[in-house]
């Protein structure tokens, strides 16, 4: 019998570990490219009026994209609060009481299929059922598109953190003759509560960067916004707006509103994941 | 086991008393506390246990044995239907608590577990205070006073030989207590809706020897207000503990009786074999 040779496999085991890492070093170059770039050209673009003037007139200096902020936060705000609620429920559902029964399997199916629609495609749907029946865009409408998209990414997070609370602690609280719901929300939400708290801010981060689902909903505007029933001014539209334009000042003021949504979410996932390592001890 | 055979005799708590009163199950039935008749349980298509037939005295202390898979907490988890966490499983047979078949339909399952509480395997303390763990219960079955809550918070905590350690952290985490002390904060937290009934499964085997003495000693003290059944992978504590032994085989009652019979001279050879670590 001959022996494999002892050279040859570490030989292989290396030229792996090199390509793995590799790969791994590509992606982070390229974050931290776009994040430089950002950084650099939005960083010249900063300043006080960004944050709180309108936006400059087409070819005029100046100005910000203070009415777009306002409106995204707005509209981030109605997207969180109808699109958290029945995503929790959802999750708890599938966690809690369709644990291997048919229906259950086929929302996880459902919820799973609706995280991988396009955002273009939520926001042609409202559009199609809001914006053409009210007869005109609003940030309404656009915070009813975000709401489609952060519901499935909030059901299926709080489904995996609901499912990591050992069976155990369940049992426990029924065996001292706690009723399913209590179970649930006294020791189940709490044991899971950064968790959850995690998954709604990541779902939050994640859909406040969305642009295609609000270009048919709440439009645009260059305006304060004074209602959310009229078309409502938001970031990521701005830019995509601003950017596109062969104006040198709107270009500048789409890379500052680039930086500034940027730093946000960045922010806000940081803050997450200091808020779940704090808790773990 | 181990590989040396451990004199299990001598570490027999209960000496003569319970040798000369050789049960069989008709003559026990009309004192137990919890009559099991041919019960058979499955895990959906898999059946674990095989017409089980147990008859456990109150205030006592009995001792369920057996290699893993056996049976045996698959067996004592159909006495407080815990098993019904989990949709497809389900129990034929009875369990009779004082007579009445816990299985039946029409029965509160809330009242149930309030008179048979139950001790897991790892300490499974709830993410709020020691006091909150210990109300938790409380909270649920009884409507009462800040003051009265207090004082069965106190009382719970003192029967699990665990006030005096705790007195002054009630308001800390309970996740912040040592793993013995934690298990005794769950047996406190069971003793404080006062049960009838006390199930154990494998209470003492995610801790150390020297917390596991304490809450053998916890045991023997509350032998006197409550009927225990504990499983048990340990065969000296089972010996040490308990005062009626049932061995499981193969989700089948291969013996019950008098703890030092069982250990002394089983009936079945099964049993002496796996008693006297020849396998399991």
């Amino acid at each position: 019998m001959k022996r494999r040779s002892r050279e040859l496999r570490k030989l292989k085991d290396l030229l792996v570990k090199l390509c793995s890492m590799g790969a791994a070093l590509t992606g982070i170059v390229f974050l931290f490219w776009i994040l430089s770039e950002v950084a650099i050209r939005g960083g010249s673009a900063l300043n006080w009026a960004l944050v709180t003037e309108t936006p400059p007139p087409p070819g005029g200096t100046g100005g910000g994209v203070a009415p777009a902020i306002l409106g995204t936060v707005y509209m981030m705000a109605l997207g969180a609060l109808l699109g958290v609620p029945p995503g929790l429920l959802t999750g708890v559902y599938l966690s809690e009481f369709a644990r291997g029964n048919r229906f259950g399997a086929i929302v996880r199916f459902m919820i799973n299929m609706m995280m991988g629609v396009p955002s273009i495609i939520m926001g042609l749907f409202v559009y199609a059922v809001l914006v053409l029946t009210l007869g005109h865009f609003s940030g309404y409408a656009g915070g009813v598109a975000l709401a489609l998209l952060i519901l499935p990414i909030v059901a299926r997070t709080t489904e995996d953190m609901l499912a990591l609370v050992p069976n155990t602690l369940r049992e426990s609280a029924l065996a001292l003759g706690a009723a399913r719901w209590r179970v649930t929300i006294g020791v189940v939400f709490r044991s899971a509560q950064s968790g959850l708290l995690t998954g709604v801010l990541l779902a939050v981060a994640r859909v406040s960067g969305e642009t295609a689902p609000l270009l048919f909903t709440s439009l645009n505007s260059p305006y304060w916004p004074q209602s959310l029933n009229q078309p409502t001014a938001n970031l990521t539209t701005t830019i995509f707006n601003f950017a596109m334009s062969p104006y040198h000042s709107w270009q500048a003021t789409a890379w500052g509103a680039s930086l500034l949504i940027t730093a946000a979410v960045l922010l806000v996932t940081i803050l997450t994941r200091l808020m779940l390592q704090g808790s773990k001890r | 086991m181990s590989d040396t055979p451990i004199p299990i005799s001598t570490t027999l708590r209960s000496p003569a008393a319970a040798e000369t009163a050789p049960r069989s199950a008709s003559e026990a039935a009309p004192a137990s506390k919890i009559s099991v008749r041919d019960l058979s349980f499955f895990y959906g298509e898999h059946q674990a246990l095989y017409h089980n037939d147990v008859e456990i005295a109150p205030s006592t202390v009995t001792a369920i044995i057996g290699p893993s898979g056996c049976g045996k907490s698959t067996h004592i988890r159909a006495y407080n239907r815990i098993f019904e966490l989990y949709g497809k499983d389900r129990a034929t047979g009875a369990v009779l608590l004082d007579g009445e078949n816990v299985l039946g339909p029409d029965v509160d399952v809330i009242e149930l577990r309030r008179k048979v509480g139950m001790i897991f395997q790892k300490p499974t303390v709830f993410p709020q205070s020691v006091f909150e763990n210990v109300a938790y219960g409380l909270r649920i079955h009884f409507r009462l006073s800040r003051a009265e809550m207090a004082e069965r918070v106190e009382k719970a905590l003192r029967a699990a030989a665990l006030w005096d350690e705790v007195r002054d952290k009630l308001s800390q985490p309970g996740a912040a207590l040592s793993g013995g002390q934690q298990q005794r904060l769950c047996m406190a937290r069971a003793l404080a809706v006062e049960p009838e009934v006390l199930l154990m499964d494998e209470p003492t085997s995610a801790i150390d020897p020297v917390a596991t003495a304490k809450i053998e000693d916890t045991v023997q003290d509350l032998k006197a207000s409550y009927t225990i059944v504990i499983v048990t992978h340990n065969m000296q504590q089972a010996a040490r503990i308990s005062d009626y032994t049932a061995f499981f085989y193969g989700g089948r009652v291969v013996e019950f009786g008098p703890t030092r019979q069982i250990f002394t001279k089983p009936n079945q050879r099964q049993t002496e074999d796996y008693i006297t670590g020849r396998f399991g």
